[in-house]
């Protein structure tokens, strides 16, 4: 067992050149007092000391519940959020404090996919001007020209090529999330971070987008950050998960050993409320059910943000904040007192 | 909450400065000479110096506007040595076209727009809400549509046509009310209420169509909702589902439109007041603009815009009573 | 077997509207018996959610045709007087939602809302429809219940809220719970929380729960049948076990393939339905699916396109609505699941 060195290692220095770098990053949104003056009395600290990295091609899975900060963490990684804190690194490039002009050239490579396909998409504009936007802002002409490349897009992504004249209240919820990936991919971005991309479609449909998304990544050498609440879809497509708790880092792992062989008594917990749709096994799992509720992300709990619902907690819990630390090669845990358990 | 009224008062008070700041100045950057105008025809021009003089209007401007401010709060009085005469408290100038300090005439004027005001707007809610929710209630029916379209003519109609057709039809045609005009209640309750049921019915015409559809639409958002369906799930009788869910937070929105409204007319129903020849704080705004009788169309405004300030804090202080969600900070 | 307590026959429901007639259930029947669990699966659209309200009395009858029946304990409610549904919702049949939040009046407290559950159909006093409320909300696992029954459903958490809701609905002992994607909107750590209390609350009182998901691993958890309802028709009723391992209908097939599964590594590709979901104004005049069924060709003629298949039973516990062969179904499902489907048959 290594203890990582927190002020300087960083988590995956030993898988080769990361394209992206997130180290120690944090997000507080201030909160004013109801006095007179509204005095800052406080921050909602969304996200709170978090690293990892992402190399060329693979799928890094962010899972947690709602309000444990992932989504905070996604806007951050692509600077659509101010960071509050830490240093965020795209290929090698500081980006932490990027101009908005600066940050343009950089849309090129990082890309997002959002959550709710109805509002992401401007109503007034068909999907040909939605698709082709990216190629107006970065000033890019393709050879052939742009409706070409469009009407490309659109096959790739299993649209048919001649509605690029159509408006997208025209297209179902999959076929929306279809063009917000079109848009994504067109400027061949080297990664992509998908924020809740399938939550809001239905099962059959959310299946020919997740196999969509796999089949772009292998084609255009994609990285993905997946970011969902949906813990069977993010193992279905990641390679390494990491599961968030009230702006931290519990556990970050292969995908394979975080639902195989978790750690951290979060994830444990987590992973056996997910129920399997296999009635046998599901009926001879063991359970593992939280009490309470989240607690207040203004006011979290001293030393280990989990140990108010721990089964596992003792003192040093409440006095010494768990580090993020490597327990076996690429399987990082911050816990006082993990345990691993199979539970699946 | 304290903290919260507190600001606002600040914000209120701020604005008003801010407001009579504007007034006064827009009005004294008029080519229009307020001392000019102080007397008629046969004016000479050393009349003219003299009242210049005795009204301060040669002071500059700042220093107008710090007396007219000191006016408000301890009074001031005019000219100096024997010809002077004192503004009491809270004196908003005064007017040389009406030979009156601009208080007492507001406060003689006030009375009248108060009492249209009122009639109006219960005349108006009353109908227009009940109206709403009835086509809420019936919606896409007959009785829906017929309200709707009533409702729209009634909302395209300008209340001055209002005015006349019922003057026209009611008053000196069918000779159904008396044309004594406004008579206090204390004199005769009759001939008072003959002289406003008609401007009661002008001025609520416009506004119940208004809130007839304002209703209508609330009450149809709220009837969707899933704590509605909730109700009915419970078993509760479509009464009840109707009159303590639905209207409870469909009628919510009515409260700020509402405050709004009154205090709209309370600062001085124009057009109404004109049109049935009512001494109320409309026809004085008109006339003090007729005759660019410069303190009192500074003073009409002011308490017009008092008016709507003072409701508008009022409405969302109702408002976090109504909602238990709404947190005033 | 006893009478059924719940037994839907023929229900259909459709809803006029500019476009056309939209048949949101076209002639659906189940049955629950007390003390079991009956899963209602379905996408969006697949009319599993009209259902359930139209069971409840809930769907206006002005504004939609309501046919087939509905007895509940042998007593019909498509035709009886909307007074006597009334009379029976919330008492002998309830309902929870999926958004616990918005289903609550966000102006009345918690003790308000439950109070009244109770006094319309019990004449008690309101203190003692306080007491029971407040047992019920500990009953349902809420800490503190004397004090949340002051609070305003905006003061406590998504999975407090929905306690609030079943307790709500538990107030007067019914026989049968619908839960319409009870824990659809929850996170998964407290929709396993979820999923307990209504286990629990079903062995204490032995009510029937209807549960309508389209989370196939809900199902998994607690359902003893299951009904797969695909363009506002049954398409499939078995046995649990014969759902997930012996299932019949080329949808059912395509919903199981679609799904992750946590126990299963990234490199099984998932086997989405092509398409999207019918229409429901224009239903395909033959099978629903046809237009999404890999399978129509196995079938001679135009079977597919132009005869609805019927709603045949294949066993005691199992009806699919599909023209394939009985043994052609068979041999697909072998193939498409894998040894799972044929291990311990």
């Amino acid at each position: 067992m290594t203890v990582v060195d927190e002020s300087n290692t960083s988590i995956a220095a030993d898988r080769g050149d990361a394209l992206l770098r997130v180290d120690q990053l944090q997000k507080y949104f201030p909160i004013t007092g109801n006095g007179l003056l509204r005095r800052r009395i406080g921050d909602v600290r969304a996200v709170e000391d978090i690293s990892f990295d992402v190399v060329p091609g693979e799928t890094l899975g962010i899972v947690g519940e709602s309000g444990c900060g992932k989504s905070t963490a996604g806007r951050t990684i692509m600077r659509l959020l101010e960071p509050t804190g830490g240093r965020i690194e795209f290929d090698g490039r500081d980006i932490t404090k990027l101009s908005r002009r600066e940050l343009v050239p950089l849309r090129r490579e990082m890309q997002m996919i959002f959550q709710d396909p109805y509002s992401s998409l401007n109503p007034r504009h068909t999907v040909g001007t939605i698709i082709s936007a990216p190629f107006k802002v970065q000033g890019v002409k393709p050879a052939r020209g742009v409706q070409a490349e469009v009407q490309d897009l659109m096959a790739r992504v299993g649209l048919n090529p001649e509605h690029f004249n159509r408006y997208p209240n025209e297209f179902s919820g999959g076929q929306r999330q279809r063009i917000g990936i079109a848009r994504a991919i067109a400027l061949r971005p080297k990664l992509i971070v998908c924020d809740e991309p399938v939550s809001a479609l239905d099962v059959s449909i959310q299946a020919q987008v997740v196999n969509l998304l796999e089949d772009l990544q292998d084609e255009f050498q994609l990285a993905y950050i997946f970011i969902a609440h949906d813990l069977s879809v993010v193992r279905h497509i990641s390679d390494r998960v990491a599961v968030m708790y009230l702006g931290r880092i519990m556990e970050l792992a292969e995908s394979d050993k975080i639902y195989k062989a978790p750690l951290h008594p979060y994830t444990h917990a987590l992973t056996s409320a997910v129920p399997l749709p296999d009635p046998r096994a599901e009926r001879k799992r063991e359970r593992i059910i939280l009490t309470g509720d989240l607690p207040s992300p203004i006011n979290p709990p001293s030393g280990c943000v989990f140990r108010t619902r721990c089964p596992k907690a003792q003192q040093r819990c409440t006095d010494e904040i768990p580090l993020l630390r490597e327990f076996s090669p690429g399987h990082y845990g911050a816990c006082h007192f993990p345990e691993e358990r199979k539970l699946v | 909450m304290g903290a919260y009224i507190v600001r606002r008062v600040i914000a209120m008070v701020l604005m008003l400065i801010a407001l009579s700041m504007i007034t006064f100045l827009l009005f004294n950057v008029l080519p229009a000479d307020p001392a000019r105008l102080t007397c008629g025809k046969a004016c000479t021009p050393a009349v003219i110096a003299a009242n210049r003089h005795r009204l301060g209007l040669d002071d500059p401007l700042y220093v107008q506007y710090e007396k007219f401010v000191k006016g408000i709060f301890v009074g001031r009085t005019y000219g100096s040595g024997t010809a002077t005469f004192d503004c009491h408290v809270p004196c908003l100038g005064y007017s040389f076209r009406q030979g009156e300090q601009v208080t007492d005439l507001i406060k003689a004027k006030f009375p009248i727009t108060a009492q249209l005001a009122a009639g109006g707007f219960i005349l108006w809610l009353v109908s227009g809400v009940s109206i709403g929710i009835i086509a809420a209630l019936k919606r896409g029916k007959w009785e829906d549509r017929a309200i709707m379209g009533a409702a729209l003519v009634g909302y395209s109609f300008p209340s001055f046509f209002i005015g006349l057709l019922l003057l026209y039809f009611v008053q000196i045609k069918w000779h159904l009310v008396s044309f004594a005009g406004y008579t206090s209640f204390f004199d005769s309750p009759s001939l008072w209420f003959q002289a406003l049921i008609l401007p009661w019915i002008a001025i609520a015409m416009v506004q119940a169509a208004f809130y007839a559809r304002l209703t209508r639409n609330q009450m149809l958002e709220t009837m969707g909702e899933d704590y509605i369906r909730t109700a009915r799930a419970k078993g509760l009788k479509e009464r009840t589902v109707i009159g303590r869910h639905g209207l409870r937070a469909g009628l919510t929105p009515i409260v700020t439109a509402a405050g709004l409204d009154l205090a709209y007319v309370l600062g001085g129903a124009i057009i109404t007041e004109q049109v049935f020849n009512l001494d109320g704080l409309g026809k004085l705004a008109i006339t003090s603009v007729i005759d660019s009788d410069l303190p009192t169309i500074t003073a009409t405004v002011l308490v017009a815009a008092t008016f709507i300030i003072v409701s508008n804090l009022i409405v969302d202080l109702l408002y976090a009573i109504i909602d238990p969600r709404v947190r005033l900070a | 077997m006893s009478q059924p307590f719940l037994d839907v026959k023929e229900l259909r429901v459709q809803f006029p509207t500019e476009d056309g007639i939209v048949n949101a259930v076209d002639g659906v029947s189940f049955s629950v018996q007390k003390n079991e669990t009956l899963a209602i699966v379905g996408e969006s659209g697949s009319g599993k959610s009209v259902t359930a309200q139209a069971v409840m009395g809930l769907i206006n009858r002005k504004s939609a045709t309501i046919t087939g029946e509905v007895f509940l304990d042998g007593e019909e409610l498509v035709s009886a007087s909307k007074e006597q549904v009334r009379s029976l919702r919330g008492k002998r049949m309830a309902m929870i939602f999926q958004d616990p939040l918005s289903s609550l009046h966000p102006f009345y407290s918690i003790g308000r809302q439950l109070v009244e559950a109770i006094k319309v159909h019990q004449d008690i006093s309101k203190a003692k429809a306080l007491g029971i409320s407040r047992d019920m909300l500990d009953r349902v696992g809420i800490p503190n219940p004397e004090r949340r029954l002051k609070d305003y459903p905006h003061n406590l958490s998504g999975g407090m809220r929905q306690r609030v809701m079943i307790a709500m609905a538990l107030l007067n002992d019914p026989e049968l719970l619908i839960a319409d994607e009870p824990t659809t909107a929850l996170d998964v750590t407290v929709q396993a929380q979820i999923i307990e209390l209504l286990r629990g609350l079903q062995k204490e009182f032995g009510t029937a729960i209807v549960l309508i998901t389209h989370d196939l691993g809900v199902v998994a958890d607690m359902a003893d049948q299951v009904v797969v309802m695909y363009g506002g028709r049954v398409v499939e009723n078995a046995g649990i076990e014969d759902i997930y391992y012996r299932p019949e209908m080329p949808y059912t097939w395509g919903l199981l393939g679609s799904v992750p599964r946590m126990d299963v590594g990234r490199h099984e590709r998932l086997e989405p339905i092509p398409g999207q979901p019918p229409s429901l104004i224009r239903l395909p005049k033959g099978c629903v699916f046809r237009p999404r069924c890999p399978y129509h060709e196995l079938v001679p003629g135009n079977r597919c396109d132009d005869e609805r298949p019927d709603l045949v039973p294949t066993s005691a516990s199992h009806a699919v609505r599909c023209h394939l062969e009985p043994a052609q179904r068979r041999e697909i499902a072998a193939e498409r699941l894998g040894s799972p489907a044929m291990e311990e048959t």
